[in-house]
Order: structure tokens, then C-alpha cells, then sequence
């Protein structure tokens, strides 16, 4: 409920289907057939008609990222260029709201359409399609020259944000001078030089070679923290969907099979095509203390009343910690003595784990809201690399 | 190997048997010349002040450039055109070529003739562009329109000129309208339809990225299609003309000045050193405007 209120744009029992045909009454037709239950290949024989997304419903909270993710022809960037009716939907409503009220951007009118493309949603897009003939200055301008702006308020616009993305000393270069990443850095200006509030992603980062599109998603997520903006994200990297997305939806043959955060997706698929999807994920960045660790409460008792930690011997209340019958001194993971057990927070990453593992030559404890609350030890990390991650964590 | 009698009596009297309905064919002639000649005189009546007055205007301002031209001493022309070359182009091997192409034509005394060809061609050529590129856009925006149109221009560039140089005639009378008509006739499809292309390749991608940033059909057209078919565009006008110069002879025929007139001179009166001189000048004016006009390779 408090969800629905905080979401910028949502996507409400949306169908986008594509006549390829053009036979009248297909799409009707096709209607009919997908609710009585048809599949794509069923349809799609029968009527000439794709499905490119069907019974979609999924909403964007205010300030997140949300990722789409799913095999190649999956209906991503169909639901993602719903959003600002580049595909416009046959049924259902696209929902942008201003935190007031609510447009339904498949159905609005033409002039209330532009009004929102250039105001409230921005696009970047995977070939980037910046404009060969201008300027890096006049590409970034390029949305507010549609609004009819000043070239001299412009100006100021433009080179504010080329700061943002760090290409002050580009502004006069044309873009096939430009590097990849370098282009689609002008694509993100472009995008945020309308102040759009709705960002929309098709595989930003696809075209660019491994090493600069990490560098692109740190600067993203970097970004965000300053800017805050609504993101939809397509991407078909479930490492990249991990890294920058605070909720990730998988499709496939253009429905919705999952929506929830990177954790519910890593950790709790709802069946194997999303299951098949994380088994090649990287877990070192993606899996956190929390899903890790054994609970003390879960660990069996020793005849002397304390817990059972393999190694360690921990006190009931957690209060001391026993290493070979010697009580050991614990310290934050920042403040770490030889000698002593590691504290980590809930959220540190698997890979920092091991790596204080490694140096401490002991199990990794784990604390939340100020107390102890587990042990990583090395069986733990191992089921974690091996995708065996415990549930209702944290 | 022998020929067979038979086979030959056999061959006539299957002649003489479908002899009847080719008789037959034959007569009842389908009057397509007559009902274009009754088109031609309908629209001449009806349109005589219309035809009149294009016949003066254009008649005027081609007539007047000329006029215009020949009045510039042609060695202020020739630096003039010299130093235009090089403003465009930045080329030593052109401007040199510009200059001394136009100092061959002074020296084989066809000045006069150039300007009037030049005059001629500037103004259909401007014709042609100003028809041209707005029914190219129409055409790759409308593809019915295109497919509607496509066998006219077909017509265009291959019914032989002579055949429409007689209506001409009979509309715009003797001098320089009808010839720069049948001039724009002839190298007006080449503007449409590089036009056309042009438009119709410009990549989905870019299309969308206007949309996305909310531009409406217009400013898609202005911003994004015509800078990105330009260089098509450009290609258009080269061509365009290149046939404009091709029809200087024909133009010459129904009365237009310029460097056609030497031509059809030199060819009635038989005189191969004439012909070949003012061969030569329009092969070097056709090779001097291609090479200013041509679209820049490095730009792609
Ligand atoms: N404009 C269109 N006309 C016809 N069919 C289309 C159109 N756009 C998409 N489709 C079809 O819709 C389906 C979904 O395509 P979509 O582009 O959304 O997939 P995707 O998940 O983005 O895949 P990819 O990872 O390859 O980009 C595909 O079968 C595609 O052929
Ligand atoms: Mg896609």
C-alpha cells in the first residue's frame, strides 16, 4: 500500500502485442487467446501476432533502480519502452505519478505525451543514439533545445552537467571522437539535463567492453546517491542487475516471473529459470553476512551450557567468546587486533568476508541492531560459494 | 537440310489465317496520341494567360541573370569563383582547377554561352530542389506516395525528351522557358529521389531518441532526418546538375541560349573543330561544378 503511493511510474496489466500480419481484428483476436490462456508460439503461429509483453504488473518506488532482466527476446525492452510509449500498450495503463496524482502515459494525449517526455522521463539507450553531427554540447543540450530553451540558458545547463559526468574538456568534440564509454556518458548528460525524474535504461551498458562498464555502474550508482532519480534498468547481466539494482524483475516470453530485491532473487528463486539465472552469478559481491552466517540461537549446546560454534565456544547470552579454551577479545572489523575475532555488520559482502577470514585465521562474527547475532566459519562460506546461502537471514 | 515446300505453303496459309485479326487490331487503334494531343490543346486553351505569364517570369529572370552575368567582366568573375572555390572547399588542386577551367573558356571565346548555360542551370536546378526535396520527405514519410509516384518519375527519365519537347513548345513557345522545362522534367527525379533515400535510411535509433525526448514531428524532421540525410541530399543536387548540363543541347533545339547553341550550330553546318571546342567546354563545366558541389567524403 505505502508502496503504491511512493511509486513513480507503474505498470498496471499491461499487454503490448505487434501485429506483424497487419490482418484486421488480430490483435483482438489475440486478446482473446491470451486470456484464454494460449501461449506466445500458440498465438504467434496462429495470428501473425507477437506477444511482445503480457499481464505486466510491476511498480517503480520513487529513487530506485529497478532492474528487468531475462533471456533475449524476453519482452524487456518492450516493457521498458512502454514507459515513455515507444510501444504502446494494447491494454492496461502505464502510470506516472507525481507523488498527486496519477497519467497514464498509454492512453494520454499527444501533447500531454511530450509534455511528460520532456519533462518527467529520460532514456538512455544501448547504441547510445547520440546525433553524429553535433557537438558533445549541443547532444547533451539536444532535450532542452526540444523545450525551446535559450541557447544561452542552455549553455549553463549543459556544461553543469558534462561536470556531472566528467566531460568538461569535451564539450566542443564531436562524438566520433569519443570512446564508447565516453558516448554513452553523453547519453547519461542527456538524459539529465532535462531533470527528468524518471530514467529509463535499455542495456546502457551492453556495448562497452567489461572494465569501463564496471567504471560506468560505479559512476551510476554514484550519481544516484546525489540525484536520486526513478531508474528502470534493462539488463541481461545478472552481476550488473545485482550490483546497481534495489529490485530486480526476471521475465520471460514477455510475462513478469519475479519481482523483489537483489536478496529474495539471489536467494529465493521461485523456480528454475530464475534459478538458472543466478547459478552464474559472481556471489563474492552479491551475498552479505546476514545469508551467510550460522544464527547463534541455531547452534547446538555443549555439555558445559555453551554454544556449540566449531571452533569457537560461544557464552548463552554472547557476551565471551571461547577459542580453544581461551576466552579471545572481539573488535570491529575496522579495528581489528591480531588475535582477535572480527565483528562484521549484517550487509558486508561474502568477498570481504573471506578476505577477513583469511587474515584473522578465524570464524567472522556477525552483529545487527548492536548485537552478535552469528558466525561465518569457513563451512558456512563454502555452502554460501556453492549457492546453499541460508534463508530468512537477517 | 533441304527446305521443305510444304513447310513454307504451310507457313503462308497460317499467315494469311491470322492475318484477320491483326487486321482487326490494327484498326480499332487505342488513340493514345490523339488523346494526348486533345490534353496538350485543352490545357493550352484553357491555360494560355497561365503558360504566358510563367513563360515571362522565368523567361525574365533567367533571361535577366544572363544579362546580369555578362555584365561582370569576366576576370572579376573568374576570381570571383576562384575565391568562392576555395571558401567551399579549401583545395588548391580545385581552385586551380576552377581558374584555369574558366580561362580555357575565355580563351576558346565561349564566355557568353557559359553564363547563359549557367544562368539556365542555376535556376532549374533551384527548381528542381525546391520540388524535389519537400516531395522526397513526402515520399519517404508516405510510402503509398512513393509507390504512386515511382512509375511518373520512371517516365520522366526515360520517355525520350524529344517527345516532350513538342508539347512544350506548343505551351511555353520558342526561347528559354520551354528548354529549362524539359530540363527540370529530365533532372527533377534524381532530387526526389535521393531525397528519399536519404530520409528513408536514417537510422530507427536516432528517430526514437527524439521521440523519447519529446520532439514533435517537426522538429523530428529538422533536427534529426534532413542533418542526418544531407549528405544524400547533397548527392541529389550534384546530380541534378550533372543532368541539367546533359540537356543543354536539347534545350538549345527549342531556342535557349548557352553552350548548346555552338552544338547544334556545329552540327548542322557539319563542322568538327566548333563541335568538339564546345564539346569540351561543357564536359569542363560539368567537371567544375561536380567538384565544388559533391558532398564531402570525410564528412560521414
Ligand atoms: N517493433 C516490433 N515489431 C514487432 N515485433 C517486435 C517489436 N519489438 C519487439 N518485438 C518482438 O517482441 C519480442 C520481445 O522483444 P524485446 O525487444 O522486448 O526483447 P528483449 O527482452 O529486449 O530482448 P533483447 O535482450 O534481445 O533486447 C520479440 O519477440 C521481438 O521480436
Ligand atoms: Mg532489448
Amino acid at each position: 500500500m505505502s508502496e503504491e503511493v511512493n511509486a513513480a511510474l507503474e505498470f498496471r496489466d499491461v499487454d503490448i502485442l505487434f501485429d506483424r500480419g497487419n490482418r484486421r481484428g488480430a490483435i483482438e483476436a489475440a486478446l482473446a487467446r491470451l486470456d484464454a490462456g494460449e501461449t506466445r508460439e500458440e498465438i504467434g503461429r496462429a495470428l501473425k501476432v507477437t506477444v511482445g509483453v503480457a499481464g505486466a504488473n510491476l511498480a517503480v518506488a520513487r529513487g530506485e533502480i529497478s532492474v528487468l532482466m531475462g533471456l533475449s527476446g524476453s519482452g524487456k525492452s518492450t516493457l521498458l519502452r512502454a514507459a515513455n510509449r515507444l510501444n504502446r500498450p494494447v491494454r492496461g495503463e502505464v502510470r506516472i505519478g507525481n507523488g498527486l496524482a496519477w497519467l497514464d502515459i498509454a492512453r494520454c494525449d499527444d501533447d500531454t505525451l511530450r509534455t511528460l517526455r520532456k519533462t518527467r522521463i529520460a532514456m538512455v539507450f544501448q547504441q547510445f543514439g547520440l546525433l553524429p553531427w553535433r557537438t558533445v554540447r549541443d547532444n547533451v543540450g539536444f532535450g532542452l533545445e526540444l523545450r525551446g530553451m535559450a541557447p544561452s540558458l542552455r549553455r549553463d545547463v549543459v556544461a553543469e552537467k558534462l561536470e556531472l559526468v566528467g566531460l568538461s574538456n569535451w564539450a566542443d568534440a564531436h562524438v566520433h571522437e569519443l570512446s564508447g564509454g565516453m558516448q554513452q556518458r553523453v547519453g547519461l548528460a542527456r538524459a539529465f539535463a532535462t531533470d527528468a525524474d524518471i530514467l529509463l535504461m535499455d542495456e546502457p551498458f551492453s556495448a562497452l567492453d567489461p572494465l569501463i562498464r564496471r567504471k560506468l555502474q560505479d559512476e551510476l550508482l554514484d550519481l544516484q546517491k546525489r540525484l536520486k532519480k526513478t531508474i528502470l534498468f534493462v539488463s541481461h547481466d545478472i552481476d550488473e542487475a545485482l550490483k546497481i539494482g534495489s529490485r530486480i524483475t526476471i521475465m520471460r516470453e514477455g510475462r513478469i516471473i519475479q519481482t523483489g530485491t537483489p536478496d529474495d532473487i539471489a536467494l529465493r528463486p521461485v523456480d528454475d529459470y530464475v534459478a538458472e539465472f543466478i547459478r552464474h552469478m559472481n556471489p563474492l559481491p552479491t551475498i552479505v553476512a546476514a545469508s551467510v552466517m550460522r544464527r547463534f540461537e541455531d547452534l547446538p549446546r555443549l555439555p558445559d551450557g555453551m554454544l556449540d560454534g566449531g571452533r569457537i565456544a560461544v557464552a548463552p547470552d554472547a557476551a565471551t567468546m571461547w577459542v580453544a579454551g581461551r576466552a579471545v577479545p572481539v573488535r570491529p572489523h575496522s579495528a581489528w587486533v591480531e588475535g582477535a575475532l572480527c565483528v562484521v555488520p549484517a550487509r558486508l559482502s561474502l568477498g570481504e568476508i573471506i578476505a577477513l577470514r583469511q587474515r584473522s585465521g578465524l570464524p567472522v562474527l556477525v552483529e545487527a541492531e548492536g548485537r552478535l547475532v552469528g558466525l561465518c566459519d569457513d563451512a558456512d562460506i563454502l555452502q554460501a560459494l556453492c549457492g546453499k546461502a541460508r534463508f530468512g537471514a537477517g | 537440310m533441304g527446305i521443305d515446300v510444304r513447310d513454307i505453303e504451310h507457313r503462308e496459309t497460317g499467315a494469311a489465317r491470322i492475318m484477320a485479326p491483326e487486321q482487326w487490331i490494327a484498326e480499332h487503334k487505342i488513340p493514345v496520341g490523339a488523346v494526348m494531343a486533345a490534353v496538350v490543346d485543352v490545357v493550352r486553351k484553357h491555360g494560355l494567360g497561365f503558360f504566358d505569364a510563367i513563360t515571362d517570369i522565368v523567361g525574365f529572370c533567367a533571361d535577366g541573370l544572363t544579362m546580369l552575368l555578362l555584365d561582370i567582366p569576366p576576370l572579376l568573375l573568374v576570381v570571383a569563383a576562384t575565391a568562392g572555390a576555395w571558401f567551399l572547399r579549401r583545395s588548391p588542386a580545385l581552385v586551380a582547377l576552377v581558374a584555369l577551367g574558366l580561362l580555357f573558356i575565355i580563351n576558346q571565346g565561349y564566355w557568353n554561352e557559359t553564363m547563359a548555360t549557367l544562368s539556365l542551370i542555376l535556376f532549374s536546378t533551384i527548381f528542381c530542389m525546391a520540388i524535389g526535396v519537400p516531395l522526397g520527405i513526402a515520399c519517404a514519410h508516405r510510402p503509398r506516395l512513393a509507390r504512386a509516384l515511382q512509375p511518373f518519375l520512371d517516365l520522366m527519365q526515360t520517355l525520350p525528351t524529344f517527345v516532350y519537347l513538342i508539347p512544350t513548345l506548343i505551351l511555353f513557345g520558342l526561347g528559354t522557358v520551354p528548354g529549362m522545362i524539359s530540363t527540370i522534367i529530365f533532372a527533377v527525379p534524381a532530387p526526389i529521389r535521393m531525397t528519399q533515400m536519404g530520409i528513408a535510411r536514417v537510422p530507427r535509433s536516432l528517430i526514437e531518441a527524439g521521440e523519447a525526448f519529446g520532439a514533435t514531428g517537426r522538429q523530428i524532421l529538422w533536427k534529426i532526418e534532413l542533418p542526418a540525410a544531407l549528405p544524400m541530399i547533397q548527392a541529389g543536387l550534384t546530380q541534378c546538375i550533372m543532368l541539367s548540363l546533359s540537356m543543354v543541347v536539347i534545350a538549345a533545339l527549342v531556342g535557349a541560349g548557352g553552350l548548346g547553341v555552338p552544338v547544334v550550330r556545329a552540327l548542322n553546318t557539319v563542322q568538327v573543330d566548333a563541335g568538339f571546342e564546345s564539346g569540351f567546354v561543357i564536359v569542363l563545366l560539368a567537371i567544375m561544378l561536380d567538384r565544388v558541389c559533391r558532398p564531402k567524403d570525410s564528412a560521414s
